[in-house]
């Protein structure tokens, strides 16, 4: 895309450096922990050491007395209020606190109130609870066979651990692809319990002002006005109502989806100020937050891919167990209990599919969010780019030539999907052609068959995803009942400068620095004399907030249509400046002229000014604007990545020789941040292929709580990332694009996953699960013979 | 108990319990919140501040073993109006996303920087593989820090 700004004004295209980073490289950001508020108590939690046991009795008695220790706050006490459990965004329910029994290891149990946050850890410490432990269920499996104990005791009539049941496509057609196909494949794929981990963990103060009336919550939340509504609609029968209640997200320091959902914490500091009337702050730790707060995936996947001889796919079925821990409180939209799992054809054109998800309670947390990712979509990928690579090598295809054979081709856009997607733009060829031609791919694969007569073990692994994006038209995505529309505010100044105000909230994506540059492309007014807020429920317009890589997608298409009716409003008065028709006038970022006259022009600082002092009778003074957008359909970001790995017959460990991410994510706004964020975005799809997961011993106890156990890429593990671009637009989006913050977490799993199991393929291996531990491999490398 | 320091080159004294954490008196009693806490158990480094102008992670430090000595923060890299050229690296390579790791993530790169003015990018990766960044997949972070590097070995700042 031409770039039609100067770098002065910095519009789309521009690399401009950041507007938030001042304030951060200085240490002046505002995070929650931050705040301070006169006479602030301090709240502590006290966790389970079970994962299923009745509380049979909490003494607070050693603990209240404890200097600065004011109250052990439990779940008798709130259940006086109606608030011990409460409504998750899946319209299930979850504890605040417990008043009969526990369901998870690290499960909230009591809070302490103190002066101190040092008081508060010894209050904490001394109270004293006693359990009775009951079975423990920590398989799902396990958890839907007829003789497992009903974890879920407190819904009237539940006999079992079965959720819901959902599936999707078309079962006669897909069962009759399977019937008359030539190739099958099959495969389990368990794509294991991880945690966003943000290095910023979860935390709030609340401070109920008892003179106003007026609670003010500072948050770490994506979704600041979503959280306002809920909890308007929660403890409205304690007073609390949507005009007195401000829910402001600071400085965000990383989100991830993470910071979606209600944790309990949050809820317990709301009651704590509003019933102290002093403001209360609860900050996790980071054990708490890998402990307790939501996870993402959990699916154990069986999928079955098949095609004829000639390598033309035909159909796909997959069953998936969802592992939702004791309550569904996913973070999807509310239609899609699998969230947008049947993006899961990928991009291939596939004739019939059919996909069936089963959610099932277990003694883990409740969850469960996505990674990174709009709802459930690297699950979807994982599971297409492994079986696709699956069915390549059994028919002895190189994977690069089965994915063009199969793709969707670009002249059939917009493509509708065998499950029912409308794909709105792509160039699936282009974008894998240039991974391969960035990394020498014909190369590669004649150095892998010289080195595996050598016996030296190297893999070359491709993903080529396509990512759904962008939720999402309101006739299909709703939260609670809320569509997910979102919104922009702009305001001009006399001066010509401005300030726009929007429902999303940044964790790091660089939304002041975006959004100004959308403004700055349509309205020609540079970038610097532009402030962008967010994260104040009390002035941003209403919106559904930053995950899923909607913010682009829907609030900053909400940008360009807000900016657009103030060019149309300037438009009038410029024509009432010059004496002119408004139909007579010609636009170009920046100022109005005359038709075949262009000295005869106005300024879009100049018209700003004449809006204010000079502007036509009968008009209304003013130059601002709001939009709310309703997009018409999802994005659809794609690319094609290649990872090279060499494995190590020692010692089992994959060492990520090179990775090239190419990427389409539509026309870009800031080339430096879209870098940034796939950078970004490429490491969180390294960590789980290799690292970390979170897993359960038989008793429910958490392996990988803590930073000791729980791996995150350091420098050192993480490969000089490699980027590139291809550029589709959508063409439905005002601005042409499609949102990027998660694609690269979606599309890099796999292609380190089939790097892997190309290294090991002529061995036998077919298959390994991700993370790919040493171990594992190591494992993998002994049953096959090459190592003892 | 009294504690003494010097924080970036201002004396301050405090009266605090022993077991008070070095990142608490940092953030809580001097109320300088630019040091962050990521984890409390010496793994993401949010909190690194330099201890005599030794970069350590201020959540397993007592204030009390600051006494008597001077400490560094994010704070004071910022001299006279001036940024340090790794602040100016951050920024011009893109370094930082969310800003939550940034701090100390500048605070161990400056230790690094004094140590190895030429590093290599292996030598950067292994210097700031304390440090935890969840966002910018670090290599923006290796080109500031290099950036910086330059900038120094031209004799900025």
């Amino acid at each position: 895309m031409a770039l039609r700004t100067s770098a002065e004004v910095g519009g789309m295209g521009h690399s401009i450096k950041r507007k938030e980073d001042p304030r951060f490289i200085r240490g002046k950001g505002t995070y929650v922990d931050d705040v301070v508020l006169p006479g602030m108590l301090y709240l502590d939690i006290v966790r389970s050491p079970y994962a299923h046991a009745l509380i049979k009795k909490i003494d607070a008695s050693k603990a209240t007395a404890i200097p600065g220790v004011l109250a052990v706050i439990t779940g008798q006490d709130l259940a006086k209020y109606n608030l011990h459990w409460m409504p998750t965004l899946m319209s299930d329910t979850q504890m605040v606190l417990p008043v009969e029994k526990v369901m998870y290891q690290a499960q909230e149990v009591a809070a302490v109130l103190a002066t101190s946050r040092y008081a508060a850890a010894d209050g904490a410490a001394a109270v004293e609870v006693e359990y009775e432990a009951l079975p423990v269920v920590v398989d799902p499996k396990k958890s839907l066979e007829p003789d497992a104990p009903v974890l879920r005791t407190d819904k009237k009539d539940k006999k079992d651990n079965h959720i819901w049941h959902w599936e999707w496509g078309d079962r006669a057609a897909t069962d009759k692809a399977f019937g008359e196909a030539e190739v099958t494949v099959k495969q389990d794929i368990y794509i294991p319990r991880i945690h966003v981990a943000s290095i910023e963990t979860c935390g709030c103060v609340a401070h109920f002002d008892k003179v106003n009336d007026k609670l003010t919550v500072w948050m770490t939340t994506q979704a600041p006005h979503a959280i306002r509504t809920v909890f308007a609609l929660v403890a409205g029968h304690v007073g609390l109502a949507e005009h007195k209640i401000r829910i402001i997200s600071p400085d965000i320091g990383g989100g991830f989806g993470g910071k979606v959902p209600v944790y309990p914490g949050y809820v317990i500091a709301v009651a704590a100020s509003v019933l102290t009337g002093k403001p209360v702050k609860w900050i996790e730790d980071r054990m708490e937050n890998l402990q307790a707060d939501s996870f993402a995936r959990d699916y154990h996947i069986a999928a079955e891919l098949a095609a004829r001889k000639d390598g033309t796919l035909t159909a796909l079925r997959i069953k998936t167990l969802a592992d939702h821990g004791y309550a569904d409180a996913a973070a999807n939209p509310s239609k899609f209990p699998a969230g947008l799992f049947h993006v899961c054809t990928g991009s291939y054109d596939l004739k019939a599919a059919h996909v069936e998800v089963d959610g099932a309670y277990t003694n883990k947390p409740p969850g469960g969010i996505a990674y990174r990712c709009s709802f459930r979509v690297t699950e979807a990928v994982h599971t297409i780019e492994r079986m696709v690579d699956l069915m390549a090598h059994q028919l002895g295809v190189d994977p690069a030539d089965f994915r063009m054979k199969n793709f969707v081709k670009p002249e059939q856009f917009p493509y509708k999907s065998a499950l029912g997607w409308e794909y709105d733009s792509g160039n699936y060829g282009a974008a894998l052609h240039k991974a391969m031609d960035t990394i020498g791919y014909a190369e590669l694969r004649r150095e892998q068959a010289e080195k595996r007569k050598r016996g030296e073990l190297m893999g070359i692994g491709i993903s080529s995803f396509t990512e759904i994006v962008g939720a999402g038209p309101s006739k299909h995505f709703d939260i609670l009942g809320l569509k997910m529309f979102d919104s922009c505010e702009i305001r001009i100044h006399p001066t010509g400068k401005a300030i726009a105000r929007f429902g999303t909230k940044s964790q790091g994506q660089g939304h002041e620095t975006t959004y100004a540059q959308i403004l700055a492309e349509e309205l020609g007014i540079p970038a610097a004399d532009i402030q962008v807020e967010e994260g104040d429920t009390d002035t941003a317009p209403y919106g559904l907030g930053t995950y899923a890589s909607r913010s682009t997608p829907v609030a900053g298409a909400a940008a360009a249509v807000a900016a657009r009716k103030i060019q149309d409003k300037a438009r009038k008065i410029a024509a009432h400046l010059l004496e002119a028709a408004p139909e007579d006038l010609v636009w170009e970022p920046g100022k109005f002229s005359v038709k075949g006259a262009p000295d005869r022009a106005k300024t879009i600082q100049e018209i700003a000014f004449a809006a204010y002092t000079n502007h036509p009778q009968g008009m209304e003074a003013g130059l601002e604007a709001v939009s709310y957008y309703d997009p018409p359909n999802l994005t659809y970001p794609f690319g094609s990545y290649i990872c090279v790995v060499d494995l190590d017959k020692g010692t089992g460990e994959v060492k990520v020789r090179r990775f090239v991410a190419i990427d389409d994510c539509g026309n870009i706004i800031n080339p430096m941040i879209v870098e940034g964020q796939i950078h970004g975005g490429l490491t969180m799809g390294l960590a789980p292929a290799l690292y970390e997961e979170i897993s359960y011993d038989e008793l429910g106890n958490v392996q990988g709580g803590s930073f000791i156990d729980y791996l995150l890429p350091t420098a050192v593990e993480t490969p000089k990332w490699e980027t590139g671009k291809t550029v589709t637009p959508s063409p439905h989006h005002p601005l042409g694009a499609k949102g990027v913050g998660e694609s690269a977490t979606v599309g890099a799993p796999a292609a380190i996953a089939n790097a892997v199991v190309d290294a090991m393929w002529h061995l036998g291996v077919r298959h390994v699960d991700i993370p790919i531990t040493p171990p594992k491999v190591w494992r993998l490398l002994r049953d096959h013979g090459v190592t003892e | 108990m009294q504690v003494k320091v010097a924080i970036n080159g201002e004396k301050l004294e405090a009266d605090v319990e022993p077991r008070l954490l070095l990142v608490h008196l940092i953030r809580e009693v001097f109320r300088l919140t630019g040091t962050h806490i990521g984890c409390d158990t010496t793994h993401c480094g949010a909190c690194t501040v330099l201890l005599d102008g030794r970069p350590v992670k201020s959540c397993t430090v007592f204030a009390v073993q600051a006494n008597g000595r001077e400490i560094m923060t994010v704070e004071g890299l910022e001299q006279n109006g001036k940024l340090h050229p790794l602040q100016e690296g951050f920024v011009a390579e893109h370094g930082l996303q969310c800003g939550y790791c940034t701090p100390g993530m500048l605070m161990t790169s400056y230790a690094f920087l004094k140590k190895h003015p030429k590093p290599t990018e292996e030598e950067i990766r292994w210097g700031i593989s304390g440090n935890l960044c969840r966002c910018t997949g670090y290599v923006n972070i290796v080109k500031a820090i290099q950036h910086a590097a330059a900038t120094l070995q031209q004799g900025g700042a």
